[in-house]
């Protein structure tokens, strides 16, 4: 009897251990069944680097929007890097314990505020604020480049931190005993040693950003059209699928979830790249 | 004896402490390194006064709409309540945590306690957790609606919304299980055995309830996720601003209900409103769990 026990419950343990690699599989089946056919139907090269998405008159280009996506999350990694790398290296290594276990839980708050707050936040300060200074209705790629680069700092602050403390402090103490100032020391010898795990969180940060929906819906414009400048209005790949599935029926329905793919290929190139060089930190 | 090793220690660093007067002559000679100090110290200033300035300002603007109307029982088009959508999120989130927290936990009890060591699958699950959470929440959201909502014909329902949501958030419900039990000591484990119990009774007696702060902490940091969630829930739990009378009934949680709000632009005050209940939850949310990671630490 107690052996069955044992048995079926590590059954069960492995049942669970399992569910995730079904999620991956069923989340993949259905993505690429539902969309595969409707890019087959427009054809690859017509959705992909089409300019025109008019879904009414069977235009379905979505190059605008992989520009778009390609834009803002160029423009928050612009903004959130170097600010969350510097902030990551005063946690580290400039701050006192008690100014930390002030500025732990704030990081980690910042990380925790819901992307809609984060919208709703970039709509009532950052839209106006772009408005007044640089002209045009203020919803636009710097608006939202610059919400997301809020964003995505305390992801990058919270890998590239750990990056850093992982470094053995024989490198700082080195560079320190052969005349290099704290600052020289930290960021020629340590944050160098740490490379590849700031990359890492890099990486996550673009992840983030690439994948943001609602506070880019919220700030960005979405005119479906080529971007072109800093201060109008473009649409990513996330917003085209939110905005539209609600009405969205047939082949335009189908050509959203295939948005949804390509997106899903883009953050599983992404998630490729960071385990290779999380991997890369381990040795 | 501590006294005697405190003392010279406390005189060294005494010693060896920079005063400020001392350290900006330092910089006159590299002022290279008063720059990275600089540039460091703004960023900090940044990013905590960003946080400082985001709450502030809703706060500011949303503490004085926080009246009692907007927790009345019924939504309606001139009285934007948010009580039924803090029904739904508390439904959403208990469904969402029934799923999710049995499946993470025993999924962490067979790696770290069942799978041998070289164990492909371990590897296996491992990446696909990973996988599943870089993966962005509209894709959960196109998932759950093409899974949940159409061909498992559960419609736009709490219970469709709660099962994408489960998804969503079991990776790092794994995640953090799986750190707790590996830091349970295997003198414990071996102290079980000894004593004649099975490895059931050992995992279950023994090794999981040490591990429960961990694993709590780590629920909690989900709850967050879960109310903030916003994209995932739009197309599987639909926009209905109403308490469904059971989980195959639509209903918005809070969040929705702030985008749905603010979007529509006609009630940009009770958009402020609902941002300072979720900030707060939120605020509690992270509070909570620093105080139990903190308890862990402390042993």
């Amino acid at each position: 009897m107690k052996q069955y026990k044992e048995k079926i419950m590590k059954g069960v343990f492995l049942t669970a251990a399992c569910t995730s690699i079904l999620a991956v599989i069923l989340i993949c089946a259905f993505l690429f069944m539902n969309g595969l056919p409707a890019i087959g139907e427009i054809g690859p090269a017509n959705f992909l680097a089409g300019e025109r998405w008019m879904p009414k008159n069977g235009f379905f280009g979505i190059f605008p929007m992989i520009l778009g996506s390609l834009y803002i999350t160029a423009g928050a990694i612009i903004v959130g890097v170097p600010i969350g790398i510097f902030t990551a290296v005063f946690m580290a290594k400039f701050c006192s314990g008690k100014l930390y276990k002030i500025l732990k839980p704030a990081v980690d708050l910042l990380a925790g505020i819901p992307s809609v707050v984060y919208g709703f936040f970039g709509m009532v300060v950052l839209v106006p604020m772009v408005r007044n200074i640089f002209g045009g209705n203020g919803n636009s790629i710097l608006t939202a480049s610059l919400l997301l680069g809020i964003m995505i700092l305390p992801t990058i602050i919270g890998v590239s931190e750990s990056a850093i403390r992982a470094v053995p402090d024989s490198y700082y103490e080195g560079s320190l005993a052969l005349g290099a100032s704290h600052e020289r020391s930290v960021f020629f010898t340590v944050l160098p040693a740490a490379k590849s795990g700031i990359l890492a969180g890099v990486v996550l940060g673009i992840g983030r950003a690439i994948g943001e929906t609602m506070a880019v819906v919220m700030v960005a414009g979405n005119q479906a059209r080529m971007p072109m400048e800093l201060y109008k209005g473009v649409r990513t790949l996330t917003a085209n699928i939110v905005l539209e599935m609600g009405y969205a029926t047939d082949l335009h329905r189908e050509a959203l979830i295939a948005t949804a793919v390509v997106l899903f290929v883009f953050i599983l190139l992404i998630n490729l790249s960071f385990s290779a060089l999380k991997h890369k930190e381990e040795f | 004896m501590e006294a005697m090793t405190a003392k010279p220690l406390n005189y060294i660093k005494q010693v060896n402490k920079v005063t400020t007067k001392q350290r900006f002559s330092s910089y006159k000679r590299t002022p290279l390194s008063l720059l990275l100090y600089l540039l460091v110290l703004i960023s900090t200033v940044f990013t905590a006064g960003i946080l400082i300035y985001l709450i502030g300002y809703i706060l500011v603007h949303g503490v004085p709409y926080l009246t009692k109307d907007l927790f009345s029982l019924k939504y309606t088009s001139t009285n934007v309540s948010l009580f039924p959508a803090m029904v739904n999120t508390v439904s959403m989130t208990a469904l969402a945590l029934l799923f999710a927290v049995p499946l993470g936990i025993f999924s962490a009890v067979y790696l770290v306690e069942y799978a041998k060591k070289g164990n492909r699958l371990v590897g296996i699950v491992r990446i696909t957790a990973e996988t599943l959470s870089g993966i962005p929440s509209i894709v959960y959201g196109l998932f759950g609606m093409l899974f949940f909502v159409t061909t498992l014909k559960w419609g736009l329902s709490i219970l469709s919304g709660a099962a994408t949501l489960a998804i969503m958030i079991l990776p790092s419900v794994m995640r953090t299980s799986e750190e707790a039990l590996k830091s349970v000591p295997d003198s414990f484990r071996e102290g079980s055995f000894g004593l004649g119990a099975g490895k059931l009774r050992t995992v279950f007696q023994i090794v999981l309830p040490s591990a429960v702060p961990g694993i709590l902490s780590g629920v909690i940091l989900a709850v967050g996720r879960i109310v903030g969630e916003t994209a995932a829930l739009m197309y599987t739990a639909g926009t209905v601003a109403e308490i469904p009378s059971n989980v195959m009934g639509s209903g918005r949680t809070l969040s929705v209900h702030m985008y749905a709000l603010s979007s529509e632009g006609l009630h940009i005050n009770q958009s402020y409103a609902t941002a300072v209940v979720l900030l707060v939850v939120v605020i509690i949310i992270n509070a909570v769990s620093t105080f139990i990671a903190k308890r862990i630490t402390k042993g």
